[in-house]
């Protein structure tokens, strides 16, 4: 140690320690400043972005989901209701153990598979920690006091109340009405940002029907509140609110009690009405048979039922008053009448010979008349009365394919109807651009001949020949057919579409010959005149069904069955004052006269005379 | 041991009037008035801010004033230890810290996987803090001893009396502290004028050793906490949460903050750990770049201070220890305020003074208290022979 003391040198030890106090204060500096611009950096450079980000962790836009518009009829009868439904739903933060937190509550209510499933999917998907997950729906006053007596061993559950959407009157409007049902994922994908921000509370959206069609009238407008919450969402205040406002109400054209007598007089046999009111066209009806329960899309189908519906040979999803295509048959032969009339191609007295076919000059085959030895002499008149196939050929090929084809047009075929529905079809009224187009024929003067009686390429919607005959029976005046006749007090305008320019003594005329197809001896639908203590007009229609295209997989009864052809009706009552006017089509009930006829009768009887029916059973029944 | 410097140092007569003049009061009471007035302004802000990153809750308040009396008057009765006492004492102090930190790997209590400390009764201590203290002083005092710059007999007994603390605070495992203790020996070699050389070498092969370091030596989540640096993104709800969170905080301060209370990263627990070694980023919300940069100044002016102190100090054993208290201080502070900020891993480095927690409270005014006690000796001239 001693020898040590001999070299130290303080002077030098002093100077190296001076000299490294300088080093290290260089350093100091600079790791200061290091630290200073990467605080400036963040504070003052990036200010902006951690300021929103910083919002963005503690503000959260909760939309505050406004009360659907309800839906009523015309007499005021509620079809769309809101009602409070409870759900369950969890926080996985707040449970320490989730599968033992399912497995108490699964000993406790129904809870299935698929509930889990779809609950684990969505704690998969894109969420905020600490935001709850549906697992149930619609639990029930039991259930709600199971869990609550059993909440202190269920930390992390929440059962909260939302209003959900239900259908009183069920099935007889599943179609026309319709129905909300859960937001898909394609549905999301398609939500622009207001969309998104505008469902985030309501998990539903109106998917067929009015629900649909009037989604936006009916929804409302979102309200908004801007809350703080801490780390584990807590909602600590409300920094903001904007109260949302209420859906509106629909009040429709639709009698229910109409509707139920047109399921009654249906009886179950597929099929479709739909009832116009000729003043307006507003639509008192619209029945497509069979139907099934909305209410049970609301939260959510099962498999099992919505593999029945889909599967049924009925197929009871499909909305046959508006996408049903039926060639519209010998139901059109009262305005090609007209329009032959009123285009002077025939005069009221022309004549023509009927042996039960007709032939084209230098063509062999032979146009068959519905009645194998013919009518006899046949003028107009008697043509419509008796459904004289023979006499519409001749008119037709008279006419021509390009004359029938515009004012068919002008009565609405092959064109939308523009009613306030989704997912209307508009059948098909062939002109020779349309076969040229689509087939790569030119068109043949065989092809006048079917669309003549309403067969060949010709195809209409029940609605489109409920319109064809209401804007006959409004002689020309051809109304847009209207579901909703005021949303709110706001009463909907009807809307006329066109005029059909005819001479009067031409409408008097046909107005006459559809009276006698119902009220004379050789009238093809003199069974329903019996006993009416008004006039009806009217007219029957048979449609050949050339091939079933929607499923190949029945037994030969059912294909027997379902070979038959398709009754059609259609007509107004009363004939002086037209007020109501409907077209009927019982698929496969072979001939308009005995099932489609009777049907409007009883929907003529209701209307006009309030003998209503109720339907006896419930026509939702699927057939596996 | 036996022949200590003192004993060549004397009064010169010349400079008898400098004993006549009166002696201030902060001579007799052995205490720095600057440094003193610098600590009270710095405690004091800290207790402003962790008033806020506590909620204002009251026994936390209560609890850290008590750490502070506790810390101040510890720092006051070590400055009036004559410092050749420390030195006297220092190898003993050094093994004494050393058993303790044996005894906390067989009987140490802890959380989260890892044993830190020693349960007397009701006192809790950690054994790796007294050591900051006791590892400066007692390399100091060894190679005050010897002469300067340390030859390299002395630099390896140097780095052995470093490396037993530091392996057994790394085993807790506490890299942390482990590294903060080995830096602060490291120090006390460098301010003795390690040369160049050896410090060049010593870094090459640390960057050499970065692989087999991270491979094998580091446990998951430590090279978690450094992926997580360079990509916070990645686990935004995992490790890379406190990152998001704190840069958030500070980011969203802007240049005056959201105002004393008023941060609402930390008032609504987004924060973690916002009392503790995050509380840097509560100041940074809610005095925003100003506060920062005031925190930082008042730092700059201590570290000022005990580097103004370890260059008047007397001798190379106070020089020493002046030096790497002061420098160890501003590592604390540059770990600390880089993690916070995402420019370094987090490692659980308190920010010095300001963030809840006794012991190391306490150790940094035991370190203050050296410092103050070097200032304040009565002045000797030593003789140059």
């Amino acid at each position: 140690m001693q020898e040590n003391q001999h070299f130290k040198n303080h002077h030098d030890e002093a100077r190296i320690f001076t000299h490294r106090v300088m080093v290290t204060s260089g350093l100091i500096v600079i790791l200061a400043l290091i630290l200073l611009v990467r605080y400036y950096s963040l504070q003052i450079i990036d200010y902006k972005n951690y300021a929103t980000q910083s919002d963005n962790n503690r503000i959260l836009v909760q939309t505050v989901s406004p009360q659907r518009g309800l839906i009523f009829d015309v007499n005021g009868a509620l079809l769309a209701d809101n009602r409070p439904s409870y759900i369950l739903s969890l926080v996985p933060e707040n449970i320490p153990n989730l599968d033992e937190t399912i497995a108490v509550l699964r000993g406790l209510i129904t809870i299935t598979d698929k509930h889990i499933e779809e609950f684990h999917k969505s704690i998969g998907g894109n969420r905020r920690p600490y935001q709850s997950i549906p697992l149930r729906y619609r639990l029930t006053e039991e259930e709600i006091a199971r869990i609550a007596v059993n909440e202190y061993r269920l930390p992390g559950i929440e059962v909260e109340a939302q209003l959900v959407r239900d259908y009183p009157e069920g099935e007889w409007f599943a179609h026309s009405v319709g129905y909300v049902g859960k937001i898909n994922d394609s549905e999301w994908n398609q939500f622009d940002e207001e969309q998104t921000l505008r469902y985030q509370g309501v998990h539903t959206i109106g998917k067929i029907g009015l629900e649909k069609y009037y989604e936006d009238v009916l929804f409302g407008e979102v309200g908004y509140r801007h809350v703080e919450i801490n780390a584990r969402m807590r909602v600590l205040r409300t920094l903001e609110q904007q109260n949302p406002v209420p859906g509106k109400n629909l009040h429709l054209y639709i009698d229910s009690r109409l509707q139920k007598t047109a399921y009654a007089a249906m009886a179950g046999r597929r099929g479709a009405i739909v009832a116009i009111d000729v003043q307006t066209g507003g639509i008192l009806a619209i029945v497509s048979s069979p139907s099934y329960d909305p209410n049970l899309f609301v939260t959510g189908i099962s498999y099992d039922d919505y593999k029945a519906l889909r599967d049924s040979l009925d197929i009871p999803l499909f909305d046959r008053a508006i996408q049903g295509r039926y060639p519209p048959a010998s139901t059109i032969k009262p305005m090609f009448g007209l329009v032959g009339l009123s285009e002077k191609v025939i005069s009221k007295s022309y004549k023509i010979f009927d042996p039960g076919y007709y032939q084209l000059e230098n063509d062999e085959r032979l146009y068959r008349d519905w009645k194998r030895d013919g009518h006899g002499i046949v003028n107009i008149h008697k043509a419509i009365v008796q459904s004289s196939d023979t006499f519409f050929y001749d008119l037709a090929f008279r006419m021509g394919i390009d004359r029938i084809f515009r004012f068919g047009s002008e009565f609405g075929f092959g064109q939308y109807t523009g009613v306030d529905l989704p997912s209307e079809r508009r059948g098909l009224w062939p002109s020779r651009e349309w076969k040229q187009a689509v087939r790569r024929l030119p068109w043949f003067p065989g092809d006048t001949l079917n669309v003549g009686i309403g067969q060949g390429d010709a195809l209409a919607t029940p609605l489109q020949l409920a319109v064809m005959v209401s804007t006959i029976a409004n002689r020309g005046k051809h109304l847009k057919p209207q579901m909703v006749k005021a949303i709110d007090d706001q009463l909907v305008v009807p809307e006329v579409l066109n005029y059909i320019e005819v001479d009067d003594q031409y409408w008097d005329f046909i107005f006459n010959a559809m009276h006698d197809v119902v009220h004379s001896a050789n009238g093809t639908a003199r069974r329903i005149g019996y006993g009416a203590t008004y006039k009806i007009a009217g007219k029957t229609g048979t449609a050949q069904v050339v091939g079933i295209k929607q499923d190949e997989r029945y037994d030969s009864d059912a294909l027997r069955e379902r070979h038959r052809d398709h009754g059609l009706f259609v007509g107004f009552a009363p004939l002086d004052d037209p007020q109501i006017a409907i077209a009927v089509i019982v698929e496969n009930g072979e001939s308009g006269s005995g099932s489609a006829a009777p049907v409007a009768r009883q929907l003529f009887d209701a209307h006009l005379l309030g003998k209503y029916l109720q339907p006896a059973v419930a026509v939702s029944e699927v057939k596996p | 041991m036996s022949i200590r410097q003192q004993d060549f140092i004397r009064r010169m007569p010349e400079a008898s009037y400098d004993l006549r003049r009166r002696r201030s009061i902060w001579k007799v009471i052995h205490l720095d008035p600057l440094l003193l007035l610098l600590l009270l302004l710095l405690t004091s802000f800290g207790l402003v801010v962790l008033y806020s990153a506590s909620e204002g809750s009251f026994s936390m308040m209560k609890r850290q004033i008590v750490f502070f009396l506790v810390a101040y008057t510890g720092m006051f009765a070590v400055a009036q230890i004559r410092l050749d006492y420390f030195a006297r004492w220092s190898l003993l102090f050094y093994l004494g810290t050393l058993i303790l930190l044996v005894l906390v790997l067989v009987w140490g209590v802890g959380a989260k996987g890892a044993q830190r400390w020693l349960s007397l009764g009701a006192f809790r201590f950690q054994p790796a803090e007294m050591m900051k203290l006791a590892m400066p002083i007692a390399i100091a005092a060894y190679l005050s001893t010897k002469t300067l710059p340390p030859r390299f007999k002395h630099v390896c007994w140097s780095l052995v009396l470093i490396a037993l603390p530091t392996v057994l605070i790394i085993r807790q495992p506490d890299l942390g502290t482990s590294i903060l203790v080995a830096t602060s020996g490291l120090i006390v070699l460098f301010y003795a004028g390690l040369r160049w050389r050896y410090i060049f070498s010593a870094l090459s092969l640390l960057l050499l050793s970065i692989w087999p370091m991270w491979h094998y030596v580091l446990h998951d989540y430590q090279r978690r906490r450094v992926l997580t640096l360079f990509n916070p993104e990645a686990d935004k709800l995992g490790a890379g949460w406190n990152i998001i969170q704190s840069k958030t905080a500070i980011g969203s301060g802007g240049f005056d903050g959201k105002g004393w209370l008023q941060g609402t990263q930390s008032h609504l627990d987004f924060l973690p750990e916002s009392h503790t070694d995050f509380i840097i980023a509560v100041l940074g919300e809610e005095f925003g770049f100003l506060g920062v940069s005031l925190l930082l100044i008042l730092y700059l002016l201590i570290i000022a201070r005990g580097l103004y102190i370890a260059l008047n100090a007397q001798d190379s054993f106070r020089r020493l220890l002046a030096g790497s208290i002061t420098l160890t201080f501003f590592v604390y502070i540059f770990v600390n305020i880089g993690m916070v900020s995402g420019l370094l891993p987090v490692v659980g480095v308190p920010l010095p003074l300001v963030s809840l927690g006794g012991t190391s409270l306490v150790t940094l005014m035991f370190g203050f208290g050296l410092l103050m006690g070097i200032s304040t000796e009565p002045q000797r001239i030593s003789i140059n022979r």
